[in-house]
């Protein structure tokens, strides 16, 4: 072969070259799926046999009993009821904050990219900054006040605190959108007489599946995965799954019974796993919306 | 005589408020969550960082008292140079691996949709998951090193996570693991979009592939290189969970980070100026951090578009 070759599919067939490629992915894919494995292995295997520590291998005797336990009956030094009150707390805590802060990010980013309202830019610059500093900076003062106001350690707290802190990007995300939106769309339901709202609900919403796919998929990974949050603002009675999870693994009373750890674990990333799994390229489309585009 | 053009410009005026009052009211929930939270309580902190606080807030001056006590306590100097480790570490190896696993995947390979959720898959799960994971992982005595040493290779050791001048190495190494595939998902949309006219004309010249990669299409892939930086720079400021639920900041304190420092001063040590002062030192590196790439990104007018 000269070098030469502008037209047609790439060789197919045996090369050396691709073996490479291969071995290099299938390499990478063993590392990314070895802690995987090494959870699901020590969810199926009894104590004594973790205790023989070949976290490698298959189970010598399979079992399921690690899995009940860490549903049910999981301690997190005082209180042993699992880890589902965490997921039914997360699950609280999720349904509200995912749909308020979408709610809201619509509206913002619909009266942004379609009204000059004075200082929407403003507005707007400050929240694409605040979204980069890190929680710590606002904690403090957020607790006192809320402590005042009455929804420290509580539901609506938690919910109020997503929905803050997920403001901008639901704003950058429905803002982009809506700019890519042929503006003419709005210009005909304005010279009809529709109202902001009327606009907004018949014009704008309905063509806005896309975009609230991908925030749902965003805020649902997100806030199920916020463990700093929950901690600080959700109180014992609403302590999501993460919170809970880290709890119990790292609780030091008692004998380490890593199989139910191991179960647990996994039982706190099936949502965000399965929200994965079936966005597929959605998933994709939201990290690049979130991220790259401006 | 001007007294209509007049009237007709209030009347203009009013009917053009008509217009924008709905959308400055929905604008309201916004306002008032950036004027209270982004700027109100950013402020607040920045004014307890003078005071001398300890377990409530009180607003006395002292100057730059909690600043210098902040660099003359161990703990915080150690959190820096960790998280100055860490994060030079992490963001150079999640973008080196995240642009060969992108390269790979796009040689037209077979399975891609496969490789591409196992490599991305890491992402979705939460840093207390990753953590407790490698956690169990690399336990010192029932963990890899156990099992490689089973197998045979007696001497093999792999007990960073116990070492206190290690252990920073481990929350890297799960970290990577954790954040790769973002940089994979965001360079590989990049790479979708190289010309195949490129290609037809790097084969006509003999240019090797890897010669394309590394000298045409890297510095093509520039902005979004920067854009997955920022957003792995980010992470480095927040890193807290990871550190919470790997390794509770020990052996010691040499796996101590800022975000981890702020939060035991506010809540369990009652040093909230100090805490404060710490959270500022943060503020203002992230914000030197990120606000030209902001500003680049997002602010400055657009050539074209509207």
């Amino acid at each position: 072969m000269s070098g030469v070759e502008p037209f047609g599919p790439k060789p197919q067939g045996f090369s050396y070259g691709r073996l490479g490629v291969y071995a290099v992915l299938v390499l990478a894919s063993l590392f990314f799926l070895t802690p995987l494995w090494v959870m699901l292995m020590t969810s199926f295997k009894s104590m004594a046999e973790i205790r023989d520590g070949q976290i490698l291998s298959w189970p010598r005797a399979f079992t399921f009993e690690a899995w009940p336990q860490a549903w049910w009956s999981a301690c997190t030094g005082l209180t042993c009821d699992g880890v589902r009150v965490g997921f039914w707390n997360s699950i609280r805590i999720l349904v509200p904050s995912v749909i308020f802060s979408i709610g809201l990010g619509a509206l913002t980013g619909y009266a942004m990219t379609f009204y000059r309202v004075r200082g929407a830019n403003l507005l707007f610059a400050i929240m694409l900054i605040g979204a980069f500093i890190p929680y710590q900076v606002f904690i403090y003062p957020m607790v006192r006040v809320f402590s005042i106001i009455g929804i420290y350690d509580s539901l609506t707290g938690i919910v109020v605190v997503h929905v803050i802190f997920g403001l901008p990007l639901m704003t950058l995300l429905f803002r982009n959108y809506y700019s890519s939106l042929p503006i003419e769309l709005f210009n005909a339901g304005r010279v009809d007489g529709a109202g902001f709202l009327t606009i907004f609900r018949h014009v704008i919403l309905p063509m806005s599946t896309p975009i609230i796919i991908v925030a749902t998929i965003l805020q649902v990974t997100g806030i199920w995965n916020d463990f700093i949050l929950g901690l600080t603002f959700a109180g014992r009675e609403n302590r999501p799954m993460t919170v809970l999870l880290n709890n119990i693994v790292n609780s030091t009373q008692g004998e380490a019974a890593y199989n139910v750890d191991m179960a647990a674990t996994i039982l706190t990333a099936l949502v965000p796993l399965f929200v994965y799994f079936i966005s597929g390229r959605w998933f994709v489309r939201g990290i690049a919306a979130g991220a790259v585009k401006g | 005589m001007s007294q209509p053009v007049g009237a007709s410009a209030r009347t203009q005026a009013a009917a053009r408020w008509r217009r924008q009052a709905p959308a400055a009211l929905a604008l309201l929930p916004a306002a008032v969550i950036v004027v209270a939270i982004y700027i109100g309580a950013m402020i607040w902190t920045v004014r307890l960082a003078f005071s001398s606080s300890k377990m409530l807030p009180v607003f006395d001056f002292v100057g730059m008292q909690q600043f210098e006590r902040l660099f003359a306590t161990e703990r915080f100097v150690a959190s820096g140079w960790h998280i100055l480790l860490f994060g030079v570490l992490f963001i150079a190896g999640a973008l080196v691996l995240g642009f060969l696993l992108a390269v790979f995947i796009d040689q037209h390979v077979r399975l891609e949709g496969v490789f591409r959720t196992i490599f991305l898959y890491p992402y979705a799960m939460s840093f207390i998951v990753t953590g407790l994971a490698w956690q169990w992982f690399l336990h010192p005595e029932l963990g890899l090193q156990k099992a490689v040493r089973d197998w045979g290779f007696t001497s093999f050791t792999f007990d960073w996570i116990v070492q206190p001048n290690l252990v920073m190495y481990t929350l890297v190494i799960a970290a990577i693991w954790q954040a790769s595939g973002l940089v994979m998902a965001i360079l590989l949309a990049g790479l979708r979009g190289v010309d195949a006219e490129l290609w037809k004309a790097a084969r006509i010249d003999a240019i090797p592939p890897w010669r394309v990669y590394l000298s045409i299409i890297l510095p093509m892939l520039t902005p979004m290189l920067v854009t997955a930086a920022v957003l792995l720079a980010v992470a480095v400021a927040k890193l807290y969970d990871l550190v919470i639920a790997m390794t509770k900041g020990g052996p010691g304190i040499s796996s101590e980070v800022p975000a981890k420092f702020i939060m035991d001063n506010f809540f369990e040590r009652s040093n909230v100026g100090l805490g404060s002062a710490a959270a500022v030192v943060l503020l203002v590196t992230v914000v030197a951090i990120v606000a030209p790439w902001i500003y680049a990104e997002h602010l400055r007018p657009k050539r074209s578009g509207r």
